[in-house]
């Protein structure tokens, strides 16, 4: 082992799922998943269908809450199942914001303009913001001796009205950039359906980055395109790879995962059949299942 | 009496039509939406009880309805019920309501899961993605069975002269006993021409959502 890895290894994980149990009915589909992330690490999970990889990605996302485990991000612990009270709804938001996903479906919003999809949830979130601010001044004033609320009234708007016009500029240029970022510019003010499979997968990236979450999530993000679509989409995703960008990847693109991950996962039956580096899965793999697995998926190749 | 004069009269009696229809849809257009929550209520017994309603409403005529909300209290408890146009009112606006609610419903459950799921990951409270996202693809999908609900109430108006409200029917029903009967038929041309507007209203609005895809 060399210096690096070590130093690696024992650096405290940014995230890390404790035996996350999840059960539909009487169909257990995971059954104690345990791993960690390190900030800046592509994780890919592979396995075979049914397997709980999805079920995964949305536990990760809160869209399905977890029978049991624990998940800690950056120290702080976001989840237990053992939690009596029942979280509330906007307690789950927050949570949720730390995480984003991209679908297989992309599920663009088809009303909105590529731009207006990225925006939405930006808009929203800073109208919050504006609105709790608000309220604080108002809140202020009230607490104010009479004769100064005037003033401070005429203050507070200017204000107001400088934090709205900031929030707006904020939002457009963060949408521009990251319009440019998946190489959509040009297709600002177009509509999702004028778009190919793999530009509406694009701009879905972009959507789930524009809320700057810690971790990015994909769920089979090339699995419903078209062969020459999936290039672009898994060039974007590649693209994003960074110091600061944590993402998660459900795929069934083997090579892809081979020459972008920094950790694959293989998932069977619910459970972690196999982890480590790409090397150690896709060349030296222990289990058998993992095996019979991978020689079944390069025998689709061919 | 004048051809105009009795045209007049009939225009009258079309003037209580079109209220009837304005005040059944402000009512009935939002409560339709509320019933259409209750029918998908996540608590077993509300979905009962809305289930059940909606049932009883659109299982039996709204004549027949109209007559139980005017004449029942009188009859039953022996108090004094209400007059003839609120009564019906109420009764346009519940039963519209829960035909409504069933066309809302089928428009909302058409929505895939992943348009709410995309709006939970963003961080979206249930109200953003219900007015934000899902409101204006389901009003695009139900459009084409709302317009014709809606066409429908158009001649459900002449129902309420069963309680004596002085509708168009009921106006041209008085010259009948007077000997005079084509205004009877001349009826048919109020409708003729409100339907008319109706259809090119709906389909402008139609086109003006073609401007997506859902």
């Amino acid at each position: 082992m060399t210096m690096e890895t070590i130093a690696k290894t024992e650096a405290p994980p940014f995230l890390e799922v404790k035996n996350y149990r999840k059960r539909f009915g009487e169909n257990e589909v995971l059954k104690g998943i345990s791993f960690t992330l390190q900030k800046g690490e592509v994780l890919a999970i592979i396995g075979s269908s049914g397997g709980g990889k999805t079920t995964l990605l949305r536990c990760l996302n809160f869209l399905e809450i977890p029978d049991e485990g624990e998940l800690y991000l950056g120290g702080e612990r976001l989840f237990g199942a053992d939690e009596k009270v029942k979280v509330s709804d906007a307690r789950v938001r927050e949570k949720r914001l730390h995480f984003g996903l991209v679908f297989q479906q992309f599920n663009l919003f088809p009303q909105y303009t590529v731009s207006k999809n990225i925006m939405l949830a930006q808009t929203l979130l800073a109208k919050q913001d504006f609105a709790q601010k608000k309220a604080a001044f108002a809140a202020a004033r009230r607490s104010a001796p009479k004769e100064k609320r005037t003033q401070l009234k005429a203050e507070h708007k200017k204000i107001l009205t400088e934090i709205r016009s900031g929030q707006k500029e904020a939002i457009e240029k963060k949408t521009l950039s990251l319009l440019e970022r998946v190489g959509l510019s040009e297709k600002k003010d177009a509509y999702p359906y004028e778009l190919s499979g793999g530009q509406q997968q694009r701009v879905a990236i972009a959507r789930a980055l524009a809320l700057s979450p810690d971790i990015l999530c994909f769920d089979e993000p090339t699995s419903a395109l078209d062969p020459e679509l999936t290039g672009e989409v898994l060039k974007v995703i590649k693209g994003l790879k960074s110091a600061d960008s944590t993402m998660i990847v459900v795929t069934h693109e083997m090579e892809f995962a081979k020459n972008v991950a920094d950790h694959v996962i293989f998932i069977a039956d619910g459970l972690i059949e196999e982890e480590g580096t790409p090397e150690e899965v896709f060349e030296h793999p222990k289990s058998e299942k993992t095996q019979a697995f991978l020689r079944k998926s390069l025998e689709e190749l061919f | 009496m004048t051809f105009w004069s009795i045209v007049a009269e009939l225009g009258e009696g079309f003037l209580v039509s079109c209220e009837i229809f304005f005040i059944t849809l402000i009512i009935a257009l939002p409560l339709g939406l509320a019933i259409s929550f209750g029918s998908m209520a996540r608590w077993k017994p509300v979905r009962a009880v809305i289930k059940t309603i909606v049932w009883i409403v659109r299982g039996t005529p709204l004549m027949l309805q109209i007559m139980i909300i005017y004449y029942a209290p009188g009859l039953l408890f022996n108090v004094r019920g209400i007059n003839n146009f609120p009564a019906v009112i109420i009764a346009f606006g519940i039963n519209y309501a829960c035909y409504f609610s069933e066309i809302y419903r089928g428009g909302i459950e058409s929505i895939s899961k992943g348009q709410y799921e995309a709006g939970q990951v963003l961080g979206m409270t249930k109200g953003q993605i219900f007015f934000r996202v899902v409101l204006l693809q389901v009003i695009k999908r139900i459009l084409p069975p709302m317009s014709n609900e809606i066409m429908t109430l158009v001649k459900d108006t002449s129902l309420a002269r069963i309680i004596s409200v002085i509708e168009l029917l009921f106006v041209a029903e008085t010259f009948t006993l007077r000997g005079i009967i084509w205004p009877l038929f001349f009826t048919a041309v109020f409708y003729l021409a409100f339907i008319g507007i109706l259809t090119i209203v709906f389909g402008r609005l139609e086109k003006k959502l073609n401007y997506f895809k859902v």
